[in-house]
């Protein structure tokens, strides 16, 4: 979790990314932001995010971004 | 002969009035009803005594917006679109350069507007195509107007921090649209989707060709442009044929291996532009649209949308960087180097652009105008304008321009044009800020902003989003104790971007 914010934070740094739920319905996040994001998780991760987990409920709020690495990195 | 751009709409409507001419995901105008509503706001516009000046369009992206443009056409005046995203200290320094009498608005940027210094009239959509349209005064207006007056005003990054407004007129759009429909062989069963916004001159490319020919253009949502999957799905729910997009909007889809799952199965013609599109994203795209034409396209605002082209017709190393091309039917490219000479073959020089597409120049500042559009200094003989691109160019050795970089900071990054000093020039109007310096990172494509003062990294990316559209807003902020200099004491940016690169 503290890597995912950590990316997030660097991009925005004004956000709380910790409370935040809305990150794509209040275009707190923009596609050059998604594009940086999956890049950064699968630098750092190690995974490949498949494309058909690039939706917007997987990129709304850090803990949702979290649970997609968490499952990515089970399977 | 034509003379003004509206005479596309007039020719179309009574060939094709029921079909659809610009939709959104949930409605779609007619062209009866582009007409019939843009010739109400005329009406009401020319009542209201507002003539050849500029209305300012403060909409979301819609249907609405377009059928806006023409209405402010049609009454003799020229649109100013704003995007409802910008900051509002910029639609200030815009609204100061402009000083409009009438704003037009939307339900919903009405209330924006609230928070702005203006106490000229506006004037809300809904109620204006209430307006019964009047024969006699559009007539009237249309015999007073010539192909050579403005028809919109459009705001692009400033160096020294005030965004400059590029004139266009009737003569150099209706040059521009003829030859970029032959050349993207628009029909009437084109069907267009936009995906760049309605505040910038590239969406000409889709607006104008569709009244031109009777096709069909769709804004795309913008939200589609995060979500590959979903937007290929749109793309191929509307049957989108003809696309004219940033390379960042196409890589989005092809880096993610989004063509894999779902082939854009409608898609013949795609045209790119603004960056340069990689060869590996190139080919992933032809794999799937081995039919495909792709179209590389090249032009500053200030020439009336593009001005280079060229069709993919051979094979690339991935090394390699696809050209620009040849300029269009009647454009001519002119290298200069750096004592005004054209260059030998394949040396670089300054892209320069002549021929009537060239714009009118940047609105109430003839200061900058005068340093771009200059005399053609191959002609001494009569006064004869060329648009001076700042960018460097040359020709390869099948005879097709290069673009080889710029001459100053400006900088291309996710399609839109920014000057690093507007954004250096926001930073260091920010109290405690002592010195500011943005560089853009080619390779990951951040711009980087090193800045020396009291401030945390979260302030100064709060201020600068009240300053500055988000696409300038730095991707990466790093404070500094001080500020390298060089040794006639200008930033050092050469070791300020090794410092980067290095890390």
């Amino acid at each position: 979790m503290e890597i995912i914010l950590e990316i997030l934070n660097g991009l925005h740094p004004e956000v709380d990314f910790e409370t935040c739920r809305t990150l794509i319905d209040d275009k707190i996040i923009d596609s050059f932001d998604i594009v940086s994001i999956i890049s950064d998780i699968n630098d750092e991760f190690d995974i490949t995010i498949p494309v058909e987990e690039i939706v917007p409920k997987n990129f709304n709020s850090a803990k949702a971004l979290y649970a997609m690495v968490e499952r990515l990195m089970e399977e | 002969m034509q003379i003004n751009v509206l005479e596309y709409l007039e020719q179309i409507v009574d060939k094709l009035p029921d079909k659809t001419a610009y939709a959104n995901e949930e409605m779609g105008y007619t062209f009866r009803q582009v007409y019939d509503y843009s010739r109400s706001i005329g009406t009401l516009l020319i009542e209201k005594g507002l003539s050849k000046e500029p209305i300012v369009v403060f909409m979301s992206k819609h249907p609405r917006e377009i059928v806006t443009f023409y209405g402010v056409i049609y009454s003799g005046n020229y649109y100013v679109p704003i995007d409802e995203e910008m900051p509002r200290l910029r639609i200030e320094l815009i609204f100061e350069n402009l000083k409009p009498r009438a704003v037009i608005c939307d339900n919903e940027t009405s209330k924006l507007l609230d928070h702005l210094p203006f106490d000229g009239e506006v004037l809300l959509y809904d109620m204006m195509i209430l307006q019964n349209p009047k024969d006699n005064l559009l007539q009237e207006q249309r015999e007073r107007q010539l192909d050579t007056d403005p028809i919109y005003v459009v705001f692009t990054s400033g160096s020294t921090g005030v965004p400059k407004g590029v004139v266009a007129c009737h003569r150099s759009v209706i040059d521009y649209v003829d030859t970029l429909s032959d050349i993207l062989r628009v029909k009437h069963d084109t069907v267009f989707g936009i995906q760049v916004p309605l505040y910038v001159d590239a969406c000409l490319k889709e607006l104008y060709p569709t009244l031109k020919y009777g096709a069909t253009a769709y804004i795309i949502p913008k939200n589609l442009f995060l979500f590959p999957l979903q937007l290929l799905e749109f793309l191929n729910e509307h049957k989108i044929n003809t696309v004219c997009w940033v390379v960042s909007a196409l890589t989005m889809i092809s880096a993610f291996g989004a063509l894999e799952k779902v082939t854009p199965r409608y898609f013949h013609t795609v045209a790119f532009g603004s960056e340069v599109f990689p060869i590996k994203q190139y080919y992933l795209w032809k794999k799937h649209l081995p039919k495909a034409r792709f179209i590389n396209l090249y032009g500053p605002t200030e020439a009336t949308g593009m001005s280079c082209y060229y069709e993919v017709d051979r094979e690339f190393a991935p090394e390699e960087t696809i050209p620009i091309g040849k300029p269009f039917k009647n454009k001519e490219i002119i290298l200069l180097d750096e004592n005004n000479q054209i260059p030998k073959c394949g040396e670089e020089g300054e892209i320069c652009i002549r021929g009537t597409g060239l714009t009118l120049g940047y609105y109430n500042n003839l200061e900058k105008t005068n340093e771009v559009f200059v005399q053609n200094p191959m002609n001494h003989s009569y006064p004869e304008l060329i648009y001076r691109t700042g960018d460097i160019g040359k020709y390869n050795k099948h005879g097709e321009l290069m673009f080889v970089s710029r001459k100053d900071n400006q900088i291309k990054h996710m399609g839109h044009r920014i000057e690093l000093g507007e954004i250096e020039s926001a930073t260091n109007q920010i109290d405690g800020i002592k010195s500011a310096c943005a560089i853009f990172e080619q390779v990951k494509k951040k711009i980087i902003l090193y800045y020396v003062g009291e401030l945390t990294n979260a302030q100064i990316a709060l201020k600068l989003k009240e300053k500055l559209p988000r696409y300038m807003i730095p991707n990466i902020i790093e404070c500094l104790k001080e500020m390298p200099l060089t040794s006639n004491g200008k930033i050092n940016r050469a070791l300020l971007k090794e410092r980067y690169s290095n890390k």
